[in-house]
């Protein structure tokens, strides 16, 4: 299997502050994997790496290597394409203050798509493929403050699907929803692996078990093991991840 | 202590009423205002007549027959706050993006002051600085006396700056980071995350401050005496002077006379009513934002 | 060209236009004004050879510490009846819309109101008394919600610590509240020192334009800024309007700097 993204010696500072050490792990195409651990642990951080977003901050600096697909994302790929290429899916539901079409529309717009018909098309197709089309498609025009938390969800994932992406990377994308939509969101992360790498931070470990193909644990900046889901949770090699799954599971 | 106590629940009840009836005092001057300026228009309203005060083209209130036509007061008016918009608007929305999401922290630090500065210049000053440097620049490079529609709408546009670059910027910083996170991650550089998904979600307060600075141009006065030229017939051209409402009280009050008085009370009063529509619209606003926000 | 970067372009050249004109309107003033004051021009009496500006800044004292004697009390009170007495109600939106209202009135109307109400139904006549009332209500909303925000942002846990020692409010209000929130009082009342100190539209035909120091709080007198006004419509006397408008200048700018680092202190004593 392919690699996708291969981080290799990866040390992220905020000032004086080191939040990241040494990170080396690789995601294959096609999978699904989950990055847990308790707060402040980096895995955010992390996530928020490969697709540039950490560039927002002021005093961050980053040494080390991220690749996607062979090249270096920090020297080698302009930011803007990287973030098409890598979509994010944030923990708080955000549409844009417009309609439920245009919050849609907004990406490929950015990229240059400009034709309504070919607009018209990215957004039933990105709408059907984060399972919200039979619910909106009467009501496009419509604000898409006005969805529930839920839906604005599966709106934030269509958005950033509208955009072709090739990795798509969930901050906690469940956190702030209800049980109901949080089953939704996890069947949608289930059928979009068939097409997308999906990279995935949570804290609900049953929801890792669920949905994950390969797990990775973090503590105090760093990534302490990685492999399939069911070895980590089964089997662990460090004693630390066995304390941490033991501790959450009770 | 038990002697005290009724004392002290006394003491208590007469300063709350202090406190209600000082609250109540803007309300009464409110009121008083209102009812001082309209019940001195009204005479006026119909002595001359609505039609020929508000739609009269002709303001020579000393002539005999006097003719007291508001129109080119009203629409020299109405050409100064547009053209102050023109310039203001734009350059105020600009700056409060800068301020925000381009400005270094150490620049911010004189810019915030600089824009408060800008507020708190007073108008004369405003208006002495349109009259000896800007009326003569605009003299030479466009011809006329320089005293014009544009000179005025020059100096209310740096005018009405800081109230639109203030309200504008709460305004921005009251949308939520996350919005600004979310277009950057779908690819759009910074320019295009601000202007096409920040912007939007802050319409409302930019609006409402657009809609304040209408409020300071229409309202301004000794600025515009200054450098509008201040004749009194319909606005002419972008270099021609005008007259507007605001200046047509203070050039004229001094000497006015009965009916001629009272035609300049009127003036005022159709201040009022334009001012106090402009906070009708903003309270409408506030409220369909309270409405989104919750 | 790409718009985002002719957008761009447009971000910066507007933050610099915003403080070029700022710049470009102090050096100016200062630079024509700045020659010009003369020590003549501070002398006692104002003739009109020596248009002396001594009575306008004398008259301008007194008009603002007149101004803030009525709306400071009144401001306050109603800041400290909307934050800590009122309960949310429509009497309180009412209330608040008023003074929004008051705060948009064009100073010129504010002008014609004193004039028909303290000067000809009052028949107080052109005087400082009647100014400063005008300019008191003309300031009144700055100072309540100046106030208000002031109130607003002292922690309720002092309140609370007060309210459990069994404090009555008055007593929390006056001895807690008022002393946490104090410099962001004190920053509104400088802001409303500024507008007053440069207001001109309200008092031409309140206070009149008599260019002698006051005798009495019942006699016309012109304050600065209708000093500069006047000087520079006559006409003859521009060099000395540029004068006046550096003083103009100078006080605004020491206010607002004044204001600055009071709001500043206030931020450190909450940390």
């Amino acid at each position: 299997m392919n690699n996708k993204i291969e981080v290799k010696g990866l040390d992220l500072f905020f000032g004086d502050f080191q939040a990241l050490y040494n990170i080396n792990i690789e995601f294959a195409e096609r999978e699904v994997y989950a990055m847990i651990g308790p707060s402040g642990c980096g895995k955010s951080t992390f996530l928020k790496t490969l697709n540039r977003m950490n560039d927002l901050v002021v005093n961050c600096k980053i040494t080390g290597e991220v690749r996607l697909d062979g090249r270096d994302i920090f020297r080698a790929i302009d930011v803007n394409v990287l973030r098409k290429t890598v979509g994010m899916v944030f923990q708080k539901p955000n549409p844009f203050a417009m309609s439920i079409y245009d919050n849609i529309a907004f990406g490929p717009k950015t990229h240059g798509v400009a034709k309504r018909a070919q607009l018209d098309e990215i957004v039933e197709r990105s709408l059907t493929a984060a399972v919200l089309w039979e619910e909106v498609k009467d009501r496009l025009k419509k604000s898409a403050l006005d969805l529930s938390g839920g839906q604005q969800q599966r709106l934030c994932v269509a958005r950033s699907l509208a955009v072709n992406p090739e990795v798509l990377l969930m901050d906690e994308p469940t956190s702030a929803l209800d049980p109901l939509s949080t089953l939704k969101i996890e069947e949608l992360i289930c059928n979009l692996k068939a097409n997308y790498t999906i990279i995935i931070v949570t804290h609900n470990m049953q929801q890792a078990a669920r949905i994950s193909d390969k797990t990775g644990f973090f503590l105090l900046g760093q990534l302490i093991e990685a492999d399939s889901t069911d070895k980590i949770f089964s089997s662990p090699k460090d004693k630390r991840t066995e304390d941490y799954i033991t501790g959450r599971f009770g | 202590m038990t002697a005290g106590k009724g004392g002290l629940h006394t003491r208590e009840k007469v300063m709350r009423l202090v406190f209600l009836g000082s609250s109540i005092l803007s309300l009464f001057f409110l009121a008083l205002i209102c009812i001082f300026l309209f019940s001195n228009g009204v005479p006026a309203l119909f002595k001359i007549g609505a039609a020929n005060l508000l739609l009269g083209t002709d303001w020579s209130p000393v002539d005999t027959p006097p003719f007291f036509g508001l129109l080119p007061m009203i629409l020299g008016s109405v050409c100064v706050t547009v053209g102050a918009v023109i310039v203001g608007t734009p350059i105020g929305i600009f700056t409060a993006v800068f301020m925000v999401y381009y400005c270094p922290a150490s620049l911010y630090k004189l810019m915030k002051p600089a824009v408060e500065l800008l507020a708190g210049i007073p108008s004369i000053v405003y208006g002495f600085f349109g009259l000896v440097l800007l009326a003569p620049i605009v003299r030479t490079i466009f011809g006329g006396s320089g005293l014009s529609m544009f000179t005025a709408s020059i100096i209310l546009g740096i005018m009405i700056l800081p109230t639109i670059v203030a309200v504008s910027e709460a305004a921005i910083r009251a949308v939520p980071a996350s919005c600004y996170e979310n277009a950057v991650a779908l690819g759009a550089c910074r320019e295009r995350s601000i202007f096409c998904a920040v912007l939007p979600a802050a319409a409302g307060g930019v609006t409402a401050a657009v809609v304040l600075g209408i409020g300071r141009a229409v309202g301004e006065t000794m600025a515009v005496v200054m450098v509008a030229g201040n004749q009194a017939r319909m606005p002419a051209g972008v270099f021609q002077g005008l007259r507007t409402m605001t200046a047509n009280i203070v050039l004229e009050m001094g000497y006015a006379a009965d009916l001629h008085r009272d035609a300049l009370f009127v003036t005022a009063a159709l201040l009022l009513i334009f001012i106090l529509i402009i906070n009708a619209i903003l309270f409408y606003i506030s409220s369909i934002n309270r409405l989104q926000h919750s | 060209m790409n718009i985002y970067k002719l957008i761009h372009f447009g971000v910066w050249a507007a933050a610099f236009l915003s403080a070029a004109a700022l710049f470009i309107i102090i050096f100016y003033i200062l630079i024509n004004g700045a020659p010009h004051l003369t020590p003549d021009l501070f002398s006692w009496r104002y003739t009109s050879e020596n248009v002396s500006m001594t009575p306008a800044i004398i008259n301008t004292a007194v008009m603002t510490f007149l101004t803030l004697l009525v709306s400071v009390p009144l401001g306050l009170f109603t800041a400290i009846y909307l934050v800590e007495y009122s309960k949310q109600s429509r009497f309180l939106t009412f209330i608040r819309l008023a003074v929004q209202t008051l705060a948009g009135i064009p100073s010129i109307v504010y002008g014609l109101f004193g004039l028909i109400f303290f000067v000809t139904f009052l028949s107080w006549g052109f005087s400082i008394l009647s100014g400063a009332l005008t300019l008191a209500i003309m300031v009144l909303p700055v100072i309540i919600r100046t106030g208000e925000e002031a109130l607003i942002a002292v922690p309720s846990s002092y309140r609370e610590g007060s309210f459990a020692l069994g404090a009555t409010r008055l007593r929390t209000v006056f001895r807690v509240v008022i002393p946490a929130a104090a410099p962001g009082i004190m920053a509104g009342i400088i802001l409303a020192i500024g507008r007053i100190v440069g207001e001109t539209a309200a008092l031409i035909y309140t206070a009149g334009t008599v260019a002698k120091t006051l005798t009495s709080l019942a006699s016309s007198g012109r304050t600065l800024a209708v000093h500069m006004y006047v000087l520079s419509s006559e006409g003859f006397n521009t060099d000395q309007a540029a004068a006046a408008a550096v003083v103009l200048l100078a006080l605004v700018a020491g206010m607002n700097a004044l204001s600055l680092y009071i709001a500043k202190k206030a931020v450190s004593y909450e940390q």
